[in-house]
């Protein structure tokens, strides 16, 4: 009996670690912080001092053009990047999904950008956008031309985090294609080889419409990644000039620590979270669509 | 792999790779040269090929570590050495935790019916998209008011703890699901309880995912900046919250600054060497099957 009885308890006293730490330090400060958005709470006061003044934050939120000019320039950062990254990304891997030698050492160079800190990252840009020394200014003197204010005009600056980030994760999306485009059935190729299609109508009927599934479950992770960055553009820009580059995550930090509102603070990791869910669980119902469809295709082989 | 042949390129194509890895590791290859440069080569106005590499910068840095009194400083700021330090710690210590209760929650999920299976690998999936950004304030309120441990670098782990488990969860039920369940019966007819079941024969078997998970984990921990700065306090600031700090300053003395982040580059660049097939396995994990 008490054998039975540790074996049934086995699954939990396996799972109870994690669970308790992830509900300690996860899933509470998430509650928090829903609470907390309703509060006007400062960093030197204790939550339960803090007045609750209902959805004022929000509304506030809303009225306020700085937050929705970072809400904009946050959303057009994630289009503009996630865009170029996948075409180059894409592009890329059906370029180089050949058989040569090599392959594993450029796949190897090409995560070195994806693993190093950000902030080294964001470091390695600004030393190179540097107006005097910076290698891009450097050599436009150089060859005769004036120089550009990378990261001290607005458009500039946004134009310089989006290569940035372009440099940074392209490898992503092109190491995930390259691995899509290995592992589609040779049959399908060989067959639309002998029918006699071309490269590019290979390209356009057989290989993109095949990848597609694990294109669009690129497309979403990178995508709710691209919401998350920020060391990168903290150590560019810090946000500037102006707003210009001023993604929410910046906001967040700055609502927080140099205009000490807490519950604003609160109430923008909300919106940044509401956002990051629903693309999560798109994500999870396109995949469970996927698996379902998978199964009824192969129910149907069986049959035939 | 030797018996494989390689077909004939166009020499154009060759050009474009070439093209590409210098843009991949250009910028990389400009902060080590930088790092290794003067000021006076770095401010010149030509733009400097040859150049006395020296090693100044780095004595400068890691002063703290010495065995010498490097001649060119006049006084040793320690500020970056305890900042390795602590990274070290932090980074170490909560791989090690996230990676034990990490393992044993994911075999538990992938091994035992029980109720609540489908709840919780939701909940795994959807917490992994939680940004740092998001619980910046909860976890900077809670630390300080609640449980008092801000500004100490248990409060650090704790949080790098919850941020990573989701992920190490998620990908080491992937290499669990491949352990064949025979081995385990087999085992467990041989008279093994349940934990020696996992010590001695699951665990054995997932290496190369524990090495995947690990990478990714120690990674997050090293690399992290945010949370570090809201919670760390003089003694247990992490490296990038130090880079961050001396960056404010009006006159950035960009050597120094380079040798830092080229210390705190050096460890993921190592272990991308190392390991890049598991780390590729890692990031194709979920959106390839296979």
């Amino acid at each position: 009996m008490s054998t039975a009885r540790a074996n049934r308890l086995t699954p939990y006293l396996f799972l109870a670690p994690a669970g308790i730490v992830l509900a300690v330090a996860l899933f509470y400060p998430i509650c928090y912080m829903v609470y907390a958005s309703f509060l006007d709470w400062n960093p030197s006061q204790r939550i339960g001092e803090a007045d609750f003044i209902g959805l004022r934050n929000y509304t506030k939120l809303f009225s306020d053009a700085a937050f929705r000019e970072s809400m904009w320039v946050t959303i057009k950062f994630s289009a503009v990047v996630v865009t170029i990254e996948m075409i180059l990304g894409v592009g890329l891997a059906l370029l180089l999904d050949r058989n040569i030698r090599g392959m594993s050492v450029l796949r190897t160079l090409f995560i070195l950008p994806m693993m190093i800190a950000p902030i080294v990252v964001g470091l390695m840009w600004r030393y190179m956008y540097h107006p005097t020394v910076g290698i891009f200014n450097r050599t436009l003197t150089d060859w005769g031309f004036e120089p550009i204010p990378w990261l001290a005009d607005g458009d500039w600056a946004f134009a310089s985090i989006v290569i940035a980030d372009i440099w940074q994760w392209t490898p992503f999306i092109f190491i995930l294609s390259l691995a899509a485009l290995q592992s589609l059935p040779a049959s399908a190729i060989e067959a639309s080889k002998i029918d006699g299609a071309s490269g590019w109508q290979q390209i356009i009927y057989i290989k993109l419409p095949l990848m597609l599934p694990v294109l669009i479950v690129t497309l979403l992770l990178r995508l709710i990644d691209s919401f998350k960055v920020l060391e990168v553009i903290l150590v560019m820009t810090n946000g500037g000039p102006g707003l210009s580059t001023e993604i929410l995550s910046i906001r967040i930090n700055r609502t927080a620590s140099e205009f000490r509102e807490l519950g604003e603070a609160a109430a923008m990791s909300n919106l940044l979270l509401i956002i990051l869910l629903i693309l999560t669980f798109a994500m999870f119902i396109y995949n469970k669509a996927q698996e379902v469809r998978a199964q009824r295709m192969r129910a149907v082989e069986e049959e035939a | 792999m030797s018996q494989k042949t390689y077909d004939r390129q166009n020499p154009a194509f060759y050009v474009l790779i070439v093209m590409l890895v210098i843009m991949a590791i250009g910028p990389i290859y400009l902060m080590l040269v930088t790092s290794l440069k003067l000021n006076v080569d770095i401010m010149s106005d030509t733009s400097s090929l040859i150049f006395m590499p020296t090693l100044r910068n780095y004595e400068t840095a890691l002063c703290d570590f010495l065995w010498y009194e490097p001649e060119h400083l006049r006084r040793c700021d320690p500020t970056f050495g305890r900042a390795l330090t602590n990274s070290l710690i932090i980074g170490l210590v909560s791989t090690a935790i996230t990676l034990v209760i990490g393992t044993m929650a994911a075999y538990a999920l992938v091994r035992f019916r029980f109720m609540g299976r489908d709840v919780v690998s939701i909940w795994t999936l959807m917490m992994r998209m939680v940004p740092p950004a998001v619980l910046l304030v909860p976890v900077f309120g809670i630390w300080t008011f609640q449980f008092g441990i801000d500004g100490t670098r248990g409060g650090i782990i704790l949080v790098y703890v919850a941020l990573n488990l989701p992920f190490v969860i998620w990908i080491l039920q992937s290499f669990i699901v491949q352990v064949p369940i025979q081995l385990e019966e087999a085992a467990r007819m041989d008279g093994a309880g349940p934990f020696q079941v996992f010590f001695l024969v699951v665990l054995p078997l997932i290496k190369p995912g524990i090495a995947a998970a690990s990478i990714f984990t120690f990674r997050v921990a090293w690399n992290e900046f945010l949370l570090a700065n809201a919670l760390a306090d003089r003694n247990s600031r992490t490296v990038p919250v130090t880079i961050v700090n001396s960056l404010t300053e009006f006159d950035i003395d960009w050597g120094v600054i380079m040798a830092t982040g080229m210390l705190l580059a050096v460890p993921p660049i190592i272990f991308t060497f190392m390991a890049s097939r598991q780390i590729i396995t890692g990031m194709t994990a979920g959106a390839v099957k296979g």
